[in-house]
Formats: C-alpha cells, structure tokens, sequence
C-alpha cells in the first residue's frame, strides 16, 4: 500500500496529474481536489482524503460508485422510492437521507466527489465478498467488522459502534426479561449475515437451539406468525421494527439492548482487499469523528427519529 | 464408449446363452471391458484419465484469480473449523428425508391408482390426480416450501401445526408424490395387457386384478426410478432452510459462510450430501443393471 503510494509519488507529479481524474474538484462543501499539492510535498501519505481519492483508480472513472443492497432499509436509508431510480426498491440511496446515505455522501464529499458524481449500485450481501472483481469501490450495508470476516475482505474503521438488541412482541413473557440469564428458555432467531447468531449460541446460550432466517424479512415473518420469541438485531433496526408508527412488527417491543458495541463491534464500508481507497475513506471518517460530523448524522438519523424510548441494557 | 459396446458384442458372440455380464459388484460393468481387451486397454484408459485430470487442474490452476478462489472456496484451515457442526447438523436433514419418504411412497401409490382407475364412474378421482401432478410438477418446490412454511403457521388455525418444520417436510411431500405418481403410472402402464385379461379371466375382480396382479409388477419395475427420486429428495431438504429457522447442514453452512465471508462451509455441506447421495446411486445403478440382466435374459428364453 505505502510502496505502491511512494512507487507513483517518484515518477513524478506531472504524470500524477495526468492520471487523476479531473483534479480539480469542487463539491459543494468545498472540498477541493489537492492532487498537485500532494505531489509536491514528497514522499508523506497524503492527510486530505480528496487528494488521496484523486490517486486511487476508481470502477468507473470519474465517479464514487457506492455499493448497498436492494431494498435498503430503515433508518439506514430513508426517502421512499423515485421516479428518478425507480430501479431501488423502499428506498432510493440517491435521496441521501437514512444514516448510511448521509454518512456516504458526506463521504464522498470529503474525497472529492461531489453528489452528481456519486453512483449507486446494488450490491447484495453475498456478492461484497465473493472474490473478484465488484463493480462498486466501497459497500455500505450495516456489515460488522469481525477478525474471520477481515481474512476476506478490508473493512474502513466504524461509522457507528452498534450494540445488538433484542425484539418480541407484546404479551410474550420473554419481554419481562431483565437480564440475559432470564432469555434462556425462550426461542429466540436472527438472520443470516448478521454477526448475532454466534452472540445467541455464545452469550445468551439458550436452552431452545436458536435459529437464522435467510433474511430481515423472515425473521420479522417469523416473529408475527409466533413461530420465535424474538429475535436478535441491530439497535437501529430493533428501533425501527417496534416504531409504533411502523409496526413493521406488529406491537413490537424492543426488549433490551446488548453491550457488543463496548465489546468491539462495529459497522465498517468493505472493499476489495488492499484497494488503497479504504485509507481515503479512513482519512475522511477521522475528519468525521474530529469535527463532530459523523455524531451530527448519528444523532439526526438515528437517535432523533426514533419513537420507542429508553431500551434497557441486558447483562 | 465404443470400445465398451464392443466388449459386450464380442462378449456376447463367444457366450450364447450364459448371462451378458458377470455377477457380483456394480463395479463389474465399468471394469469388465477392460479385462476383456487387456492390459493395453487399461493403460491407454489409465493413460488418457491422468491427461485429462492434468489439463482440467492445470487450466484451472493457471487462472490469474485461482489462488483468491481457492482461498475462498476451498480453505483448508475454513473447512475444518466449520466441518464437524455441519456434520453434526446433517442428522436433521436425514431425519427430513426419513420422515417425507413414507408418506411420499403412500400419497403417490394412491395419485396412480386414482388416475389408472378405469370408466366413466371414476372420471373426477382421474381429474383430481391429473390436475394435482400438473399442479406440484409444475411448481418449483420452494415455492411449495414457503408457501406452506411462512403462510399456513401464519394463518394461527386452532388445531393445526405451527412449527413451519412440519409445513416444510409436508411441502417435500406434496411436491414429491406427484413426480414420484407419474413413475408409478409408467409402471402400471408397462405391465402388459394380457396379465389383466387373464386375471380377470381366472374371476379376479378389477380392484383384485390391480392389488395383485398389476401393482406388485409395477412397483419392482419402477424400483430404480423411485430410488432417483430419492436421491433427489435427499437434496432437496436442504429447501426446508428456507423457512426453518434451526440450522440443518445447509443453514449451518450459509450462517458459517456469511460469519466468514469463506464459502468453504458450503462445500463441507456439499460433501455431507455426497456422503448420502452417492452410494445411494450406485445402489439405483446397480438395480438397474440386474434388473436389465433379468429381463434379457427372460427375452432369451
């Protein structure tokens, strides 16, 4: 990565130039292309994620092609369908509003692509890490970070520290539950893709053998026809299943929260491995963090727009 | 494939009257050729299997990607971390198979009888297996497995079963018996038709003359085919993950891979099936064979 970098510096800022993709970037927030500054200051790795971006070869030159699955969902991405793309399902990432759009083109924004240079491309969960190459430069899809999947794939650092959390519905005894002993004798799911099944067998260590739905829609299914006590999700998505404005499980309740966040996990963008743009991302996910961008998004899109009130926190 | 016709003819000429093959282990059929035209058959055979096995590996291997592949798709260190709970999980979908092949075998003898019963009396029971086998043979059996496995537990009926396991193993069986009817009806209709008329002859009754005369033939004729079958439903439990939340070998092995991000549990799971399937079809091939040896040898008399 660093050699690679240092190799392209030497052969001198001319040529630099000339390989970038239209240098001279502006994006709405101002932040400019600096590719010819990068080259004169030497041999450092560049500090401003749009002039490391500009020495990075993209999928499709030119623009930031942004990876999500399809239908995306909330409070990951919000806006409803468009005309516009009436290709994304629930939810048009163009829109840029849902927590993972906005954190995506403040992204981009920070490397140089300003919104009309942002492309969107489905990228379903099995295929970010299938090998070969992707047709996206970075995937976005609420994916945990864990050492067995980093032998695969290169994760950015956490856009958000996620806790996992605990769903049923009203009137099951599961939701008396104050602590993680008590979810012993219950059948509790997740779904595949999800770093909570290994939580369920290694943490909660139910009695019942635990299962995983193919899918978020399943495990919701599943919970609203009875077949599970509840299941295991994201806090975000737990905080959007049990919306009573949403009822996306009906009289869903969020029963507790799990401390995984303080335990290490985290939703990270992945990318082909040793795809030098991961450290462009990681440049303007610092900026983030330090300028109390990446809070502002957290708080607009993921605590404000909740209607479900303190969830307890289970041990 | 031509010098082993020539085996057989060659064998033929110089035995007359003596069974085709030699008795004994299915492998007899593969091998047998060889020892007929000798040692230089089996060096050129052994000799054109190692070129053959040398390009496929050699091509495949050269591939500029074949080291990330391999890493993905065949991991040493993957496969034995996930292995022995795949493994362990394969009970599931054996108990899957266990359980849908009885009905299987009952629900499809009753379709064919239904559909070979004879006059104008039994048109509705001929209409009603008709459109059943064009119904479930028409359908993929996903489609059955979700259909009943998401819908009828949600539907809360008092009385009826909600654990979506039952209403996947009942959806391998709908599905199922209906291909499972048609190689039952191809055996009723093989039987000849004289055997009908002359059990009716000796005063059996058409219900008698089909209980045992028709039937009993049918079934030991269609043995090899309803054992394809078989194989083919042994896979096919792997479609119960679909809606069956608790692992089987495949569901464990997805779970693993999307843990991973390595699709090498989905080979373990693959080997578990081959650990079934493959002896199973050798099994129907064998059958096949001896049931060919005794219908030409029957021919000879």
């Amino acid at each position: 990565m660093m050699r690679r970098m240092l190799a392209i510096v030497a052969v001198g800022a001319l040529l630099l130039a000339a390989c970038a993709e239209e240098p001279t970037v502006g994006g709405p927030t101002g932040q400019t292309g600096a590719t010819g500054g990068t080259g004169a200051t030497g041999a450092t790795a560049p500090t401003d994620p749009a002039a490391c971006a500009a020495q990075v070869e993209l999928v499709q030159p030119g623009v930031l092609t942004i990876g999500t699955d399809n239908p995306a969902y909330p409070p990951y991405f919000a806006g409803g369908e468009t005309k516009e793309h009436p290709e994304w399902k629930f939810n048009d990432p163009y829109t840029g509003e849902g927590f993972e759009a906005a954190v995506a083109y403040e992204v981009a924004s920070r490397l140089g692509f300003d919104r009309d240079r942002v492309v969107w491309t489905v990228a379903p969960f099995d295929q970010t890490y299938a090998p070969g190459p992707k047709a996206w430069d970075f995937a976005i899809e609420q994916i945990s970070y864990s050492p067995k999947r980093d032998r695969a794939v290169d994760f950015s650092e956490s856009y958000y520290d996620v806790n996992q959390a605990l769903v049923s519905v009203k009137g099951n005894p599961i939701t008396e539950a104050t602590s993680i002993a008590d979810l012993r004798t219950y059948r509790i799911a997740t779904q595949i893709g999800t770093t909570s099944y290994d939580f369920i067998v290694e943490v909660i260590q139910p009695e019942v053998e635990p299962g995983a739905y193919n899918k978020l829609s399943d495990s919701i299914a599943a919970l609203n026809a009875g077949q599970v006590d509840a299941i295991v999700v994201d806090l975000p998505t737990a905080l959007y299943l049990a919306d009573p404005f949403v009822q996306e499980v009906k009289d869903g309740v969020v029963v507790g929260q799990f401390e995984t966040a303080a335990a290490g996990e985290y939703f990270g963008m992945t990318f082909v491995e040793g795809n030098p743009l991961r450290d462009c991302v990681n440049l303007a996910l610092q900026q983030m963090k330090a300028d109390g961008t990446l809070q502002a998004i957290q708080t607009e899109w993921l605590s404000e727009k909740t209607n479900v009130g303190e969830v307890p926190i289970l041990r | 494939m031509a010098s082993a016709g020539g085996g057989e003819v060659h064998r033929a000429q110089h035995l007359p009257g003596d069974p085709r093959l030699p008795e004994g282990r299915p492998s007899s059929r593969i091998l047998a050729p060889l020892r007929a035209e000798g040692v230089k058959t089996v060096t050129v055979a052994v000799l054109s299997t190692v070129v053959v096995l040398t390009l496929l590996v050699w091509s495949v291997a050269r591939s500029a990607n074949w080291p990330v592949v391999r890493d993905a798709f065949f991991n040493g260190l993957e496969f034995r971390e996930t292995f022995p709970e795949i493994a362990r999980k394969f009970v599931r979908n054996v108990a899957y198979f266990m359980v849908a092949e009885p009905f299987i075998l009952a629900l499809a003898l009753l379709l064919a009888i239904m559909r070979s019963l004879p006059g104008p009396v039994f048109f509705p029971l001929r209409a009603m297996a008709v459109v059943y086998t064009d119904f479930f043979r028409g359908i993929p059996t996903v489609l059955v497995v979700y259909l009943l496995g998401f819908g009828v537990p949600s539907l809360g009926l008092p009385g009826v079963p909600r654990d979506p396991a039952f209403w996947a193993v009942v959806a391998l069986v709908l599905s199922y018996s209906a291909y499972v009817a048609e190689v039952y009806r191809a055996g009723i209709e093989s039987v000849h038709p004289s055997q009908v008329a002359a059990a009716r002859s000796l005063g059996l009754g058409r219900w008698h003359t089909l209980r045992y005369v028709v039937i009993p033939q049918a079934v030991r004729r269609v043995i090899p085919p309803l054992l394809n079958d078989f194989v083919a439903l042994q896979k096919d439990t792997a479609l119960v993950a679909f809606v069956v939340a608790v692992p089987e070998a495949f569901k464990m092995a997805q779970i693993q891979q999307a843990a991973r991000f390595n699709f090498t549990p989905l080979l373990a799971a693959a080997l578990m099936f081959l650990v079934i399937t493959v002896p199973l079809t050798r099994t129907v091939d064998w059958l096949i064979a001896r049931e060919r040896r005794r219908r030409e040898a029957g021919a000879a008399l």
